[in-house]
């Protein structure tokens, strides 16, 4: 992994609005009173004029987004993941959704993460509840050079996207993303015993795994999968077949995420084992965000104990 | 408006009146009553108000209504036909399957639609961006919405009015379709929304109070609401749910129910007569 400088994914993808907003006059970011933390006051330093702060009112402010959107811009909505996909869940479905709308909404402070803000922050359900809203595009980009990517993806998409960003800064992967396309993840690293499907900050810690495995006498395919939705089901299938075993690996619950996902896709077409790495139908608590997840055992031991356990070692 | 003026008005309104008898029949469900009351201001809007082009409905420049209280498609669906966006006789698939004319308003399907709305207290934020995009385009449209005296109790609704004031949206009018009843019984007593004109006022729209059935006074609110520079506009029409047709006015049960063939030849009949009066009068 890179030496590069540590960023946050949400710092990522308030860059990568600024680099848009300077090719396209029709991008537009909207925020509910958190400016400062999802880092779409970057934008607005840029771009005042484009900027609009709806207040704390996510509800509206997604209703607000669609109605901008009919006009001709492209919105781009942040709050954090609980209040976007949670609080604004229906306005989502009905507003955005139902009417296959182009309103991008970039949610921040996804997973336990977020950290000592606690369980009411740490939203584990949106990739759930957003794969459930027919035509949402659902992504977690897992670093600087993937978020960026994802942000002109979005952009470049016609029609409703949900991208969860990430407050912890996170180590490089990539160096640049040039071959980045929506439901298409990518093989980070070949191997036939068993394959590691991580989406979000976990593709790190996937990687790191596979090489702490291959130690171990395990080889390990790693595969970022940054587009849970539509799912790269090809890929998914290519793994199962050539490693026989699936890990899955999300800072989500194990209920409706990527886990899901992976599973329903198998169980149809190639049955395989599959273990879930995720959030175990629980509550978070508050914590400084890396040590939870060590303990949510999200992390690179978190997932050679599920490769373990999964080859019968 | 002159006498003549008022007395089309009068019978392009109780033609609309009649898609939503029709409509609702034919579909053995959906919503006259409040359909009935926001009748003659929906007609006002299409036929008078807004400019709009039937022949090109996705125009650009067009002005945009939002039917926040969405349930009362058969109102709008028998203006945007009174209008010419579609025949009328379209209106008799109304809730069918492989219809335009869905049970809410669909923007993708329906030409005229401008925002797809159902779910209470949504459409208003819609509009609200649709009114901030035309600022911030230069465009010099104007927006519409109309929203039910029981759905203002969503707080989303309050939400949006923020919203609005705070960005000084006067190009948006926010109409009140204020007939005083919701599915579970009188708004003041369900949950009371009043005084919905103060409230209003206290949230920074400038605020009138007028006789939603009646189309000098609609005229006028739209005109001066259209003057309003720096504000949004709020129009709170009293009106009857169910007006025109006899048995349906002020009765609650008439929100989401449909006529049976005895009931839909009677408000048909008494629809009619009313027409054959307006043009007596004529």
């Amino acid at each position: 992994m890179s030496d590069m400088k540590k960023i946050a994914t949400r710092e990522s993808c308030g860059n990568a609005l600024v680099e848009l907003g300077k090719l396209h006059e029709d991008v537009v970011v909207l925020d509910a009173d958190l400016a400062g933390a999802t880092k779409s006051g970057i934008f607005k330093k840029a771009f005042p004029e484009r900027h609009f702060n709806c207040g704390i009112a996510e509800a509206d402010m997604i209703g607000v987004a669609a109605g901008l959107s009919t006009m001709g811009y492209v919105p781009f909505a942040q709050s954090f993941a609980m209040f976007a996909a949670g609080r604004a869940y229906e306005q989502l479905r009905n507003t955005v959704g139902y009417p296959h709308l182009n309103v991008k909404v970039c949610a921040t402070h996804g997973g336990i993460s977020v950290g000592e803000d606690g369980a009411s922050h740490q939203c584990c359900e949106d990739f759930a509840l957003m794969r459930s809203i027919p035509g949402m595009v659902v992504m977690c980009p897992c670093d600087d050079a993937e978020a960026k990517a994802a942000v002109k993806a979005a952009y470049e998409h016609e029609g409703p996207v949900y991208m969860r960003l990430g407050r912890l800064a996170v180590e490089q992967l990539y160096t640049d993303c040039a071959g980045f396309a929506i439901g298409k993840g990518r093989v980070l690293r070949e191997g036939g015993d068993v394959a590691i499907i991580a989406t979000g900050l976990m593709v790190q810690e996937a990687v790191r795994a596979a090489e702490v495995l291959a130690g171990e006498g395990v080889s390990a395919r790693v595969i970022d999968m940054c587009t849970i939705k539509p799912l790269d089901e090809e890929l998914v299938l290519a793994a199962a077949r050539d490693c026989g075993r699936i890990v899955t690996c999300e800072e989500h619950s194990v209920i409706g995420g990527l886990g899901e996902a992976v599973c329903s896709c198998l169980s149809e077409r190639c049955p395989v084992p599959v273990a879930r790495l995720g959030v175990n139908d629980e509550y978070g608590h508050s914590g400084p965000g890396a040590e939870l997840l060590r303990e949510f055992k999200l992390s690179c031991e978190g997932i050679c104990e599920k490769v373990r356990a999964l080859c019968g070692k | 408006m002159n006498r003549a003026e008022n007395i089309e008005l009068q019978k392009a309104a109780i033609r609309v009146r009649k898609s939503v008898i029709e409509g609702t029949f034919h579909a053995k469900s959906g919503h006259p009553g409040g359909s009935l009351s926001a009748a003659d201001m929906l007609t006002y809007l299409y036929l008078r108000e807004m400019n709009v082009r039937p022949e090109e409905p996705r125009w650009a420049d067009r002005d945009r209504f939002v039917l926040s209280k969405g349930h009362c498609a058969p109102a709008l669906y028998g203006a945007l036909a009174e209008r010419g966006f579609f025949p009328v006789e379209e209106i008799s698939t109304l809730r069918r399957i492989g219809s335009r004319l869905q049970g809410h308003p669909n923007m993708n399907l329906t030409p005229g639609v401008d925002m797809s709305t159902g779910s209470l207290g949504q459409g208003v934020s819609t509009a609200c961006g649709m009114a901030l995009g035309a600022r911030q385009s230069g465009k010099t449209l104007r927006v519409y919405t109309m929203l039910g005296d029981g759905e203002i109790e969503e707080g989303q609704v309050w939400e949006a009015m923020m919203l609005a004031a705070h960005y000084n949206l006067d190009n948006l009018c926010v109409i009140v379709d204020n007939n005083n009843l919701q599915i579970d019984g009188a708004v003041s007593e369900v949950m009371n929304p009043y005084p919905i004109t103060d409230k209003l006022a206290a949230f920074g729209l400038f605020v009138q109070e007028i006789d939603g059935h009646d189309f000098p006074s609609i005229e006028a609110a739209l005109t001066a609401a259209r003057a309003e520079k720096g504000h949004p506009s709020a129009i709170v029409m009293k009106t009857v749910k169910g007006k025109g047709v006899s048995f349906m006015e002020n009765q609650v049960g008439w929100h989401g129910t449909a006529p049976n063939a005895e009931q839909y030849e009677q408000a048909m009949a008494e629809l009619d007569s009313a027409l054959e009066r307006l043009e007596a009068e004529a």
